[in-house]
This record gives structure tokens, sequence and C-alpha cells, in this order.
């Protein structure tokens, strides 16, 4: 079967690929693009490891096949960083070791980044069920909300961040 | 497996027909894909209906909405109109699975899944919604109830495929209400689900209900013996214990890890009432 050509914007950049009909978005990503940071948990839409957004809309991309990306705009982890400087909710994850082994991380900062673009100041019971959709299994979830709570209150302006913070830089 | 994303109807059924049984229509496909994946189907052909003009719109019509079988849920949450004619079916729609897939999931793919846990589909069938299915014979409107025939299974044709659900326009002093249960806050399926919808009279006076289940039979259930328990009553206490007893006793549920026929059966009637009750406070405005 010929493979299929798709054009699509992915974290701002004109992409072109080819995939096979039966490719997820995800192995696309992961396979095609080298765009790791997506990850494969489950496959059936329920750990949210694959979380990327389309067309601003917070999707699983295990569920979503390669050749519907035509035309859309996809934001995946790899675009959260503006180049060294991390994304408020990257630092306050760190910051609140809000991580362990790190398989879930890529797509709860994708999932945590559209709450707070959906709803800049969302209660926690708000960001837990927001999150329900992503799997931990090594930190209880609490840091995490904490990290989100922190980073949405930051983002507000209501705490000054350190600039001197060694932490804003990856390195 | 081919994939086709066409533009227009007439080439989505045109697909779909020359297919024949090995094709599938992807609307949200966040069940779609899970079949497709773990080889429980192999089509030969998936027909993505969403480039289809309309199929993503939400358009007023006649005082209803009518809903394009593309709109995710997520966009119905957001969608002012709809949420305010029938609270009870975004509700619904509001609790399958997570955030991620409520971006995806579709009104029209959870009625055409065909699970009789469909979360959506008490709620709509409450709501008096139909469908509108395209076709090689053209459009038909098909009340919601009459889409799946078990689990799985539905009654759409060769060829055919769901294009838009229309909720019609609420009539005043109208409310309706879903409610499921299940063993945890979210991200579940329903061991039971019941949506009700009824419209009072000038003086509070109960003069039409419709009262559906969902997880406790083969398919979604329109229970007329409990919508009559409402009708010419102030839906009070003795009315909603009728009500209760009616829903109790449609169940022909299964035995299985979510819940025994005697929980699910009794639940039915739990249920029943408490969504009444929301449904009429919603009426009384």
């Amino acid at each position: 079967m010929s493979q299929i050509h798709v054009t699509t914007k992915i974290n701002g950049d004109e992409t072109e690929f080819l995939c096979e009909p039966e490719d997820t978005l995800l192995d696309v990503l992961r396979d095609r693009l080298g765009l790791t940071g997506a990850k494969e948990g489950c496959g059936t839409g329920d750990c949210g490891a694959c979380s990327v957004t389309v067309d601003d809309r917070l999707v699983c991309s295990c569920l979503m096949l390669g050749a519907e990306a035509e035309g859309r705009e996809i934001a995946t982890i790899e675009g959260m960083a503006d180049g060294e400087v991390l994304h408020p909710l990257q630092r306050k994850f760190i910051e609140h070791a809000a991580l362990q082994c790190g398989i879930c991380t890529p797509g709860i900062l994708v999932a945590a980044k559209s709450l707070l673009e959906n709803n800049p100041d969302p209660s926690e019971e708000e960001a837990r069920y927001w999150l329900a959709g992503n799997l931990c299994r090594c930190t209880g979830y609490d840091k995490i909300i904490r990290a989100v709570m922190d980073a949405a209150a930051e983002m507000r302006g209501e705490i000054a961040n350190d600039p001197d913070d060694s932490l804003r830089r990856a390195s | 497996m081919r994939y086709e994303a066409p533009q227009s109807v007439d080439t989505a059924v045109a697909l779909l027909a020359e297919a024949a049984g090995s094709a599938h229509v992807l609307a949200g496909g966040t069940d779609l894909l899970v079949r497709l994946r773990s080889g429980h189907i192999e089509p030969e052909l998936v027909v993505d209906i969403k480039r289809i003009e309309g199929m993503r719109a939400i358009v007023e019509e006649d005082g209803g909405w009518r809903i394009g079988a593309g709109v995710p849920s997520a966009e119905l949450g957001e969608h002012a109109g709809v949420r305010g004619a029938w609270p009870g079916v975004v509700e619904a729609a509001g609790l399958i699975g997570s955030t991620q897939i409520q971006g995806r999931a579709t009104l029209a793919g959870n009625l055409c899944n065909a699970s009789p846990a469909a979360d959506s589909v008490p709620a709509m069938v409450a709501a008096g919604a139909t469908a509108r299915i395209a076709g090689p014979g053209g459009t038909r409107d098909v009340a919601v109830e009459d889409i799946p025939t078990g689990p799985g299974r539905t009654s759409l044709r060769p060829g055919e495929f769901v294009a838009s659900i229309y909720l019609p326009a609420p009539a005043p002093r109208s409310g309706d209400a879903y409610l499921r249960f299940i063993p945890r806050t979210e991200m579940d399926i329903a061991v039971v689900g019941c949506g009700v919808a009824l419209t009072l009279d000038e003086g509070g006076t109960c003069i039409a209900a419709r009262v559906s289940l969902g997880a406790v039979a083969a398919k979604v259930l329109l229970v007329g013996k409990a919508a009559a328990a409402l009708v010419g009553t102030a839906v009070d206490d003795t009315a909603l214990a009728a009500l209760s007893a009616a829903c109790s006793e449609a169940c022909s549920p299964i035995d299985d890890k979510r819940g025994t026929v005697a929980f699910r059966t009794h639940v039915a009637g739990v249920l029943a009432e408490r969504a009444a009750r929301i449904a009429l406070s919603r009426a009384k405005g």
C-alpha cells in the first residue's frame, strides 16, 4: 500500500512526512520525525503519556492517525521550552521533584500547559480532574499538583520568580 | 488498509458502499483506533468523515441544535447554547474518558460504537435526540434509541453513516439530567447510567417525560412505564418511588466485574430518582 504524504505544522515548523495509513500520530512523531518526547504507555488512550495538542486541543496522539494531521497544528513537549529557557511548568516540576522515572512527565507537562491556557487560575480539584487522564505510578500525584499550582501562580504574576535561579536554564 | 478523507457526504457514502463490509467510519477515533491497533478489526478502508463540510459544526436549527458527527465532547461542553438547552446531554458527554479523550470523542461515535454503557446515549434518548443518517438512498432521521441493536451492533445499513445528531428545542419549563454510577470519581465505564428529561405545566404538573437507562440491558432502554409514573404528577415522592420501581423492573443486566445483576437493578432505581430530582429543579428554573 502506498504511503500517505502529509503536510502539517509541528511546534510552529512546517513539516512534511510520509506515513502508512495505519500509523498513529504517535508512531509518526517518534519513529519518523525523531520526536521521542511523547511516550507510548498503553496505546489505548488510558495513560496520557502520548499527550499532544492538535489545533490547541489536548489529545492522545496514540488515538489519532498520522494521516489525520494534514493541515493541522501539532504541539509537542519538544516545543515547550523557549530554546534553553524552560517553561515555568518545567522549572516547577524540577523544583518540586514532581517526577521520578519521568515516563509520564512529557505528557503531564503538555496536559498541564493546556490546562493553564484554558484556565489560568484552576482550583486544585480542577487541576486534578483535568489531569485525571495522565497516569503516574511514581509520585502519587501530590508533587505534580503542587508544581502545577505553583507554576500557575507564577504565571499569573502572583509569585516573583528568582532571576538567578540556576534551574531556569536547561543544561 | 486504505485511508480516505472525503470532502463530501456523497463521496463518503460511495466509498463506504463500494467497500462493503470491511470499511469503518472514523470520527473521533477513540474506540476505532483501539480496535484497529489491537487487531480486533482489520479494515480495508477507513473513511475519515471530519473533512466533510458541517461535520465539525454545531448549528442552531428550529430552536434546537444540530451537532456534526465530528464535534468532540470538549467543544460541546464549551458551547453555551447546547449547555443551556440540554445540560444533561452535555454533562453525560463530559463524563466520557479523560480531557484527552474528550478532545476527540464524539456523540455520533459514542452512539455508533454501540456499547450498552455509553454515557451520552441515555442522555440523548431522554432528550428525544435523532440521528441523521447519510447513505446510498439519501438521508433519513432515526430516533437515537433505534440505532444500537446490541453490544457493538447498530441498525445502520451498508454504506450508511451518522452525519449529525439533532437535539430538539427544549419545551418551556423543561429540564434534563444524566447520572451514572462508577466506583470512583472519573475515568471509568458506567455500571448503570440514567437520563431523565421532563416538562412541567404552569402549575408544576409534569406533562411529558422521557426516562432512559444504560448498562442494564444489551442496549440502551427507553422506559415508558417510568416516564408514565411522572406524567400527571407534581413529581412528588410517591411519583418518584413509582419511577424508581419501574426503572428497576425494566433492567435485564449482566453480572460482571463492574456489578452484579442485583446491584445494577437496585442502582438503576436510585439513579433514576436522583436524576429526576435534578431534572425537576432545572425545569423549575
